[in-house]
């Protein structure tokens, strides 16, 4: 049980076994979190600064493409083009407040479609479910903003202050011009990066180029302006300063998804049996020579200084590990040196790990019943929402009585109920709609301010109408049931909606 | 469960608050030190706010606050500030144009249609109630009878200058009180009653004769009500032959219509309404699908 053995009670001391080496402890200490002595009694700890450094290997090269593609993706996506039709924008994704609609390429969403949001909310966490129970926290580690952006920091700081060495070099290093032209560098680009990130995010709320123009000559809304600043601002602090921390103390996501993993779960694991003890490789053949122990970690610390939470992954599976993978990259690329097989640190399940220690095959259930339900659930919800938006329809009608007075007495004795009428109109082209009002035998329907025939809807809007309807005298009944269908003549599309005639 | 770690090494000591009970100790996993000074922060912070802004109850009110903020006091602003620009932008077309004109404009005709529907709640639900459609003694507007015309502009001028109301452009014509005043003797009057009724195929006066009924008609009704009872709105005298009652169709209500006369007062509102609402209210008026 890893977690639990970082707070195991002392050992007794002719239980443990040989110290390691000193160097390496008082590396150890130095470098990992985790073994930061804390001031006897202090409920609070100064943070120690991490400074990873830049591994090379299948998971970084990963982590690139990932990075591209993501910051691509939020960075660029405003410039898209869609061509919709005269009076539409032409941005393929737009949140457009002011007027109430969410365009997504060939996609129009109106208010009330914000099913479809809760949709793909309940479709995402579905899926950040699955991933868990496949591989961990794959979102933690490859595609959360939080890290996205802190690794796209961590490559300026790299380009400008030099890998880790010189990093910490430089931490220590007294105030010098160099230090200081150096450091405003860093938080000069730092802070540019993060005014572009928070003015991409305002490009999705408007047409982007000329936004971007406004931005430029000061005649945006102070609004754009200000989500611009706090976006600035939260990705200056979370990528430049805070880092691992927003996961470890801020993030709800850590604890969560423990109640989402099992032992089948793939995380990231150091396989002690093969790398314990830990020996220098000149010692390891004349150990195993002669009989004795020897594991094949070296102790390089390779897979701590490469870390961005700043922790040891041999200590086992532990919260503060956001599961990035560049341990295994480092691991490997020292084995590689050695001329060792690969995979000391590799992606492994609990399952897997209590096989191997009692001498069976390896175990690999990634189809299990917790997997089946997540797929099968993304599935279903997906389906469903596909189906929904293909099958929607670009016409809708409302209506709604009179509620006082709910009938007039005419000086002929008929009756006149009144209703108001909504029409939606989601097709980027204005409409004509004829009505149909269905229910009372020998009733007329009068439009205030039109005719039945037809009632005009501007394109991509709703239009209310006041229908009256009037009932010949001597109704027996004191409420009909009243059908209203909207027929677009020229298309043929339809909507009905349905209410009462109140005679008495 | 005392197994080694992982790392071969025996685990640091772990850290407790030191407090221990019956050998049960708490860890001391410690909070970033950051954390706390964001809470120091938050106090320092709302000790500017006690400063700045509203914050102790006191006994008989409450500290106000050195910037005077108040919420009732932005609320009001917001109000007068929308208030204002709707007079700059709509009110001064809708006092200027003509009903027939803010019929034919559609934002014009919203906005009228709007302030009608305030105004009528304010004004005019008292008598005519809240969905207009009238009581005994005070005329449903909901419907398609109109003791002074229907048109839009019929209905502006009733609504300006009243009924009675001693305004000098007021609608007058009474009905006089033919049984009191002993113009007509009770049987005459139950006799009109009954005619009138007929007209409308309702049941009359028990005993009464509608023919007779018609000859007192055509003799003493027909000069305002018009030879075929159908009403005349230049006097206000109703049509008599539609299903709207405006004082009750049972025979005794007929009755005693006819003998202490009516006259209804509609006050002016010219003066007390300025000329956008008044012409607001009669296009909100006709619109309710009675108007004509």
């Amino acid at each position: 049980m890893p977690l639990a053995q970082r707070h195991m009670p002392p050992q007794d001391s002719a239980a443990a076994p040989p110290a390691a080496p000193r160097r390496a402890k008082k590396f150890a200490a130095a470098a990992t979190r985790s073994a930061i002595p804390v001031e006897d009694g202090s409920l609070y700890v100064a943070r120690t600064k991490v400074q990873p450094q830049l591994a090379h290997g299948t998971f970084r090269r990963i982590k690139w493409v990932l990075l591209v593609v993501a910051l691509g993706v939020y960075y660029l996506v405003p410039f898209l083009r869609w061509h919709r039709g005269e009076g539409e924008p032409s941005q393929a994704v737009l949140l457009d407040l002011d007027k109430g609609r969410f365009y997504f390429f060939s996609i129009e969403l109106w208010p009330q479609d914000v099913t479809y949001v809760m949709g793909l909310l309940i479709l995402a966490a579905l899926i950040l479910f699955l991933m868990t129970a496949v591989a961990g926290r794959v979102w933690c580690g490859y595609l959360c903003p939080q890290t996205v952006w802190t690794d796209l920091f961590l490559v300026v700081e790299r380009m400008i202050e030099g890998d880790r060495r010189e990093r910490l070099k430089l931490d220590a290093a007294p105030w010098s011009m160099e230090k200081i032209a150096l450091r405003t560098m860093k938080h000069a680009i730092w802070l540019l990066i993060a005014w572009w990130t928070g003015g991409a995010w305002v490009l999705y709320f408007a047409d982007a180029p000329t936004l971007v123009v406004r931005l430029a000559t000061f005649q945006a809304p102070p609004v754009a302006y200000a989500a611009i600043l706090t976006l600035t601002a939260t990705t200056y602090l979370l990528a430049g300063h805070m880092r691992e921390q927003v996961c470890t103390y801020m993030c709800p996501w850590p604890r969560i998804q423990a109640a989402l993993t099992d032992e089948h779960a793939y995380a990231i694991l150091y396989r002690e049996e093969r790398g314990e003890p830990r020996i220098s490789a000149k010692k390891t053949d004349g150990l195993r020579a002669a009989g004795q122990p020897a594991g094949d970690c070296v102790d390089c610390f390779a897979c701590v200084t490469v870390c961005p939470a700043g922790i040891d992954i041999r200590d086992g599976l532990q919260m503060d590990s956001i599961q990035c993978g560049l341990c295994i990259d480092a691991c490997d690329t020292t084995m590689g040196k050695l001329g060792r097989p690969t995979g000391l640190i590799s992606y492994d399940t609990e399952a897997n790990r209590r096989s191997r220690a009692a001498g069976h095959g390896p175990v690999s259930r990634i189809v299990r019943p917790r997997t089946i339900l997540y797929a099968a659930l993304v599935a279903g919800v997906g389906g469903f929402m596909l189906y929904s938006l293909l099958t929607r329809t670009f016409t809708g009608v409302s209506v709604l009585h009179d509620r006082n007075p709910q009938f007039v007495t005419l000086s002929d004795g008929s009756v006149r109920n009144g209703y108001t009428l909504r029409i939606a109109n989601k097709r980027p082209a204005a409409r004509a709609f004829a009505l149909d009002v269905e229910g009372v035998g020998g009733a007329r329907v009068e439009v205030v301010g039109g005719t039945p025939d037809a009632l005009p809807v501007p394109a991509d809007s709703t239009e209310e109408f006041r229908i009256l309807v009037f009932a010949p005298p001597g109704l027996e009944a004191p409420a009909i049931p009243l059908t209203f269908r909207i027929v677009d003549a020229a298309s043929g599309e339809d909507a009905t909606a349905h209410d009462h005639f109140k005679a008495r | 469960m005392a197994e080694l770690s992982p790392t071969g090494q025996p685990p640091a000591a772990p850290q407790t608050t030191g407090h221990e009970w019956d050998g049960i100790c708490e860890y001391n996993n410690p909070l970033p030190r950051w954390w706390l000074y964001g809470l120091y922060a938050t106090i320092v912070w709302s000790m500017g706010y006690w400063v700045l802004y509203p914050a102790w109850p006191m006994a008989t009110g409450y500290t106000a606050g050195l910037l005077g903020y108040s919420q009732r006091a932005t609320v009001l602003g917001e109000v007068e500030a929308v208030r204002k620009e709707r007079d700059a932008r709509g009110r001064a077309q809708l006092a200027s144009a003509t009903v027939a004109e803010i019929r034919a404009d559609p934002a014009l005709l919203r906005l009228a249609l709007a302030t009608g529907k305030a105004a009528f709640g304010d004004n005019c639900a008292a008598c005519h109630g809240s969905a207009a459609t009238g009581r005994i003694g005070y005329p449903n507007l909901q419907d398609d009878d109109w003791l002074w015309g229907g048109t839009p502009e019929e209905i502006e001028r009733t609504i300006r200058y009243g009924a009675r109301s001693g305004h000098g452009e007021a609608h007058l014509g009474d009905m006089p009180a033919f049984g009191r005043d002993g113009i007509l003797q009770p049987a005459e009057v139950e006799a009109a009653a009954t005619y009138v009724l007929s007209l409308s195929g309702k049941p009359g006066v028990a005993g009464a004769s509608a023919e007779k009924g018609a000859e007192v008609f055509a003799n003493t009704c027909a000069a305002c009500h018009g030879p075929e009872a159908k009403g005349n709105p230049e006097l206000g005298a109703p049509n008599l032959t539609d299903a709207i009652w405006l004082y009750g169709s049972a025979p005794e209500q007929v009755v005693a219509t006819v003998t202490n006369g009516r006259k209804g007062v509609m006050p002016a509102w010219e003066g007390r309404l300025d000329p956008a609402t008044i012409k607001s209210l009669a296009v909100y008026v006709h619109g309710f699908g009675g108007g004509r």
